[in-house]
């Protein structure tokens, strides 16, 4: 089984949100970037598939060369090779034409990315690829089996889970729960010193063009002072005739 | 031209959120000088889409099609896209929304925005307003394509009126056995609970509870409420309630119209994921907890005094208010 896990390159989940060149661009100013979690969930599963069935993995991602430091910690985790296309992601459907020319060329037969990215919050990049590279996929993904090319997949629906049968060549976009949070590795220094030798090739892209642009960006609004009530009837009183919520 | 929407539904009961996002589609309908064309599938009484704002509704009704299938669900909306020469097509923020969007996005070579918050600012070009950075943020976004997919955010736009005269069309798309590529073994689904992705209002609690034993009182207060119930990230990842539960950045995403955090501090990976619900109340015995800044009402104090309080109280008030 040969395994590529998408990999984007997120803003730390504490980071504050700013943003410079009148609201054109997101500010990056202090801010800490990791794996997006949702591909740091699957990317351990892909880690089982290496060492209980012999899976090689492989990690890539779409950006500039500021990306190398989460896809050398992919390494580090246990990734066999890094890929990066050398091209800025600008929105999901171009990104995923990148990743399909990726996928055709290594020949893999089972792509794991996450459901979505806690940036720009797409959702779609999986769906699209699965579509381009004529694989079958399975959003929202909480548990994956693969036994030849044979995969039992669990998914997450609103209030439930349902379990799907499907085959290779796939795509899943994955979450918690495709490994469990105490699943998760942090490197440790033999990792860290192998990931500095292992392979990151870096990929021109092909042609492709973007669908969307985004053009500025908002902040919320500030939000108002909260209000404090000393007891329940008052908050009742609160939610049912000022707030009408009840 | 129309305005295609796809109306969910549930057991063959059309859902709100299709309702709200009929207004919505009716509302760039109009921008546009177009009609709402909406396609249901095994849905079993579409007249209420009429008092939203449907001209018409393209009726899909094929027991191979009970249980969502992805492939096949996008290749029937992809088709009816086509023949209504559909150039948007809104769906909503729904998992199943989520599957559909890149499907058809490359069925129609449209562009996709999801997360919308609001009516286009203009349709040519055609710019949407969406949450990013999980609801810390909003974007404007440009959909290039001719034609354009959006995914309507939960509770953002509500229900508009519009009675409309709707004629019913009966659709069967040609479906083929590839739609069929990936089979269902089993649905666990609890049918008689909410879920946080319907609910109105969701109830929600964290470590501060202590242990799994006490959440009794809260699924009491849910109940009264007619509420779901949820909770912060430690509490699933300790195994105390399920990983269904969890919200915030990394779990599931709350827009209810009202969400009650009980003994939960207001990180901001907890707060990005609940912010677009509309009232939010917090009880904690921390005054300092940062929760009371992202807060509306809140009260300081112990859980374990104020939840059953609340709950008796709430009761009382349901009994007489209805
Ligand atoms: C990458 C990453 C992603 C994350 N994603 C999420 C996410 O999606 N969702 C999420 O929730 N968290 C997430 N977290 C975790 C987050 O940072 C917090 O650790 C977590 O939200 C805290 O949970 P809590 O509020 O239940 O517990 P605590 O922070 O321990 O807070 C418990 C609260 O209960 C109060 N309390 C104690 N006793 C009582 C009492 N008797 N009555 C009333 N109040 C009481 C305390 O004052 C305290 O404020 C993430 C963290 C990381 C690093
Ligand atoms: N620039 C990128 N490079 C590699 N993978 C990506 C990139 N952007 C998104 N992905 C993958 O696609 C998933 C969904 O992303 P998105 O559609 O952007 O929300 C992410 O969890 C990643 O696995």
């Amino acid at each position: 089984m040969k395994i590529l896990v998408c990999i984007s390159h997120v803003p730390d989940t504490t980071s504050k949100i700013n943003f410079t060149d009148g609201d054109t661009k997101f500010d990056t100013n202090g801010v800490q970037f990791v794996i997006n979690p949702n591909d740091e969930f699957g990317l351990t599963r892909a880690m089982w598939f290496k060492e209980k069935q012999g899976a090689v993995v492989h990690v890539v991602n779409v950006g500039g060369p500021e990306t190398e430091p989460t896809l050398r910690k992919a390494l580090a985790i246990g990734a066999d090779e890094a890929i990066r296309v050398n091209t800025p992601a600008t929105d999901g459907f171009s990104v995923a034409k990148q990743l399909a020319n990726v996928v055709k060329e290594g020949g893999y037969n089972l792509v794991i990315a996450g459901r979505e990215s806690i940036d720009y919050n797409g959702g779609m990049m999986p769906g699209i690829l699965a579509k381009l590279t004529g694989s079958n996929f399975v959003n929202t993904c909480i548990g994956l089996e693969v036994d030849g090319d044979k995969a039992t997949v669990i998914r997450e629906i609103d209030g439930g889970k349902e379990t799907l049968k499907t085959s290779l060549p796939l795509v899943v976009g994955g979450q918690k729960g495709i490994v469990e949070e105490s699943d998760l590795r942090i490197p440790n220094m033999r990792g860290i010193m192998q990931a500095r030798t292992k392979p990151l090739t870096v990929k021109e892209p092909v042609d492709a063009s973007a669908e969307t642009a985004t053009v500025s960006f908002e902040k919320p609004a500030p939000k108002g002072q909260v209000k404090l009530v000393d007891n329940v009837d008052q908050l009742i009183d609160l939610l049912h005739n000022e707030a009408k919520v009840i | 031209m129309s305005v295609l929407v796809y109306t969910e539904s549930e057991e063959g009961v059309i859902k709100k959120i299709a309702l709200e996002a009929v207004s919505y589609a009716k509302g760039i309908a109009d921008q546009m000088g177009t009609s709402v064309t909406a396609i249901s599938i095994n849905a079993n009484n579409t007249s209420e889409l009429a008092k939203y704002g449907a001209s018409k509704v393209l009726e899909v009704s094929d027991d191979k099609l009970n249980k969502f299938n992805g492939e096949a669900y996008a290749d029937a909306i992809a088709q009816a896209a086509k023949n209504e020469d559909a150039k948007v097509i809104v769906l909503t923020s729904s998992a199943n929304s989520k599957f559909l969007a890149p499907t058809l996005a490359v069925d129609l070579n449209a562009g996709f925005v999801p997360n919308v918050v609001a009516l286009p600012e203009r349709t040519s070009p055609f710019k949407v307003k969406h949450s990013v950075f999980t609801n810390k943020a909003f974007a404007h976004t440009e959909i290039k394509t001719e034609v354009k997919i959006v995914g309507l955010g939960k509770n953002t736009f509500g229900l508009k009126e519009s009675e409309t005269s709707m004629s019913n069309e009966a659709f069967s798309p040609n479906l083929d056995a590839h739609d069929f590529d990936m089979e269902i073994v089993s649905v666990d689904k609890a049918t008689d609970q909410v879920t946080i992705a319907d609910a109105e209002i969701v109830v929600s609690a964290g470590r501060g509870l202590k242990g799994p034993e006490n959440w009794g009182m809260i699924e009491d207060l849910a109940n009264t409420l007619g509420a779901a119930t949820a909770c912060s990230k430690p509490v699933s990842d300790m195994g105390w309630r399920p990983h269904s539960e969890h919200v915030g950045q990394t779990g599931k995403p709350v827009a209810s119209n009202l969400y009650i955090a009980i003994g939960i501090s207001g990180a901001i990976q907890h707060l990005a994921g609940i912010n677009s619900s509309k009232v939010k109340v917090v009880i904690n015995n921390d005054p300092e907890a940062p929760f009371f800044k992202a807060a509306d009402y809140g009260i300081v104090g112990d859980a374990f005094e104020i939840v059953p309080q609340l709950n008796e109280k709430l009761k009382a008030f349901k009994a007489q208010n209805n």
